[in-house]
């Protein structure tokens, strides 16, 4: 592996220091399980290498009703799965986050890291996306909050500016009548990389008939994960059909662009996407309290 | 450029000291200074298994941790897990399940078991393949691996 400094800080305020007196040269250490591949593969270059596994608040998961949850942007997946509040309130981010790797990858794999990773078909973010969450991030000139989904720009590629890092996730609390779900193709059971991942939250309304919102996202389609905003938006306030599943699959599907590589051709990638949505959809109003629709 | 650090750390329940280069896996320390050759060396990028570990009590891959990031930590690899009284009971059910053939991934497969019957004394079928999920063997076709975990898990 290439030859790189280690550093374990004890506080964010030290962290955000060595960034800036690295000029670029530096990267974040969570988990490991992506970036010390790209370190041993040469994907990626770092003079510095700073562990912020040993902060506390980075590692911490909290909740409470009025502020909903933080997850530090280094807590491991496995923490964040087996927490009781992130199990009662935020299924769709459980389900994609039990997804990644075996339980080897869950003990060590952060959920920030999965963010910052940025891969088009990372599982966390399209689950984070429908569950409205955003990144605080905090860097020599103060912290700023962008939702999640305009955090990744390109593969591997992400909104930190230079000195900047991801200090933690946030998700507001769901409101009543709230489901969410995700999930993925793979051509086996399990530890795979997603051909196409897609999610989808929905609010019901008191009877459980009528969508009060819905929010959709796509994985390993396009550059980044997707935000399907159009097609959730066309079923707030629209009946639980299933024509309006439906239409709202397609809707996703339509803004999907995906390539053809060696997990799946761009044809069979567009078409999971109305499956695969049609199917978060279904799961989400489940949860929600909602009627099953034929 | 050399960056040696100086670790101090408990593995299979002594206390070692080593010097590693910031860079170095623990996987390498392991192998290549001190010498425990039991922790295999299979896709080094987290696949695998092969390399797992017990650190800290929780299952990982060796592959994946810097050695310096262990300081201060216990360890538990292959060679610890046999009693003074001879065979872990995990390792007599492989080997009376003949739960291997060429045996590279074994080592990583027993770590693995350890860490979930030491969380989990009496795991179901599912149970132990999804916790064996990140554990791949060429060789037997996993069942032979299941049933000697159950079976250990009884015993």
């Amino acid at each position: 592996m290439q030859s790189f400094d280690y550093i374990a800080p004890k506080s964010a305020d030290e962290v955000i220091k060595l960034l800036a007196g690295k000029n670029g040269d530096a990267r974040i250490l969570c988990g490991g399980t992506d970036l010390l591949v790209q370190l041993r593969e040469g994907r990626r270059k770092a003079k510095l290498v700073i562990d912020i596994k040993n902060i506390p608040e980075l590692t911490q998961i909290t909740f409470d009703p009025k502020n909903g949850l933080r997850i530090g942007a280094a807590a491991a997946s496995h923490n964040i799965c087996s927490d009781s509040n992130v199990s009662k309130y935020y299924p769709g981010l459980v389900d994609a986050v039990k997804l990644i790797g075996g339980r080897q990858i869950q003990n060590r794999a952060s959920v920030g890291g999965n963010l910052c990773n940025a891969s088009p078909a990372a599982d966390a973010i399209p689950a984070l996306i429908v569950h409205e969450a955003s990144c605080n991030i905090t860097g020599p000139n103060g912290s700023r909050v962008l939702p999640v989904e305009e955090f990744c720009t390109a593969p591997g590629q992400n909104a930190l500016k230079a000195g900047e890092f991801l200090e933690s996730i946030r998700i507001p609390t769901p409101k009543e009548r709230f489901g969410a779900h995700y999930l993925r193709f793979i051509p086996r059971n399990e530890m795979d990389i997603a051909v196409v991942g897609a999610g989808a939250s929905v609010i019901l309304d008191d009877e459980g008939k009528r969508f009060v919102s819905a929010r959709i996202a796509l994985g390993a389609v396009a550059p980044t994960p997707l935000f399907a905003s159009d097609a959730g938006d066309f079923l707030s306030r629209k009946d639980v059909t299933r024509a309006n599943i439906k239409e709202a699959a397609r809707l996703a599907q339509s803004i999907a662009r995906p390539i053809t590589d060696l997990r799946g051709t761009a044809e069979h990638r567009k078409h999971l996407c109305a499956v695969l949505v049609e199917r978060a959809l279904d799961k989400a109003i489940e949860r929600a309290g909602g009627q099953h629709v034929q | 450029m050399s960056n040696k650090s100086h670790i101090t750390a408990t593995i299979n329940g002594e206390g070692v000291e080593f010097l590693c280069e910031t860079h170095q896996s623990l996987l390498e320390v392991l192998r290549e200074t001190l010498g425990l050759m039991g922790t295999k060396e299979g896709c080094n990028n987290g696949n695998c298994g092969s390399c797992n570990v017990i650190l800290d009590g929780m299952l990982v891959n060796s592959c994946l941790v810097l050695a310096v990031e262990i300081q201060g930590r216990s360890i538990t690899t292959i060679e610890g897990i046999a009693t003074a009284n001879g065979l872990h009971p995990l390792q007599q059910k492989f080997v009376e399940h003949a739960a291997l053939q060429c045996g590279y991934c074994t080592p990583g497969f027993i770590v693995a078991s350890k860490a979930l019957l030491d969380q989990n004394e009496n795991p179901n079928e599912q149970e132990v393949r999804e916790w064996l999920a990140g554990n791949l063997c060429r060789c037997t076709g996993y069942d032979r691996i299941v049933r000697a975990v159950m079976d250990a898990a009884k015993s």
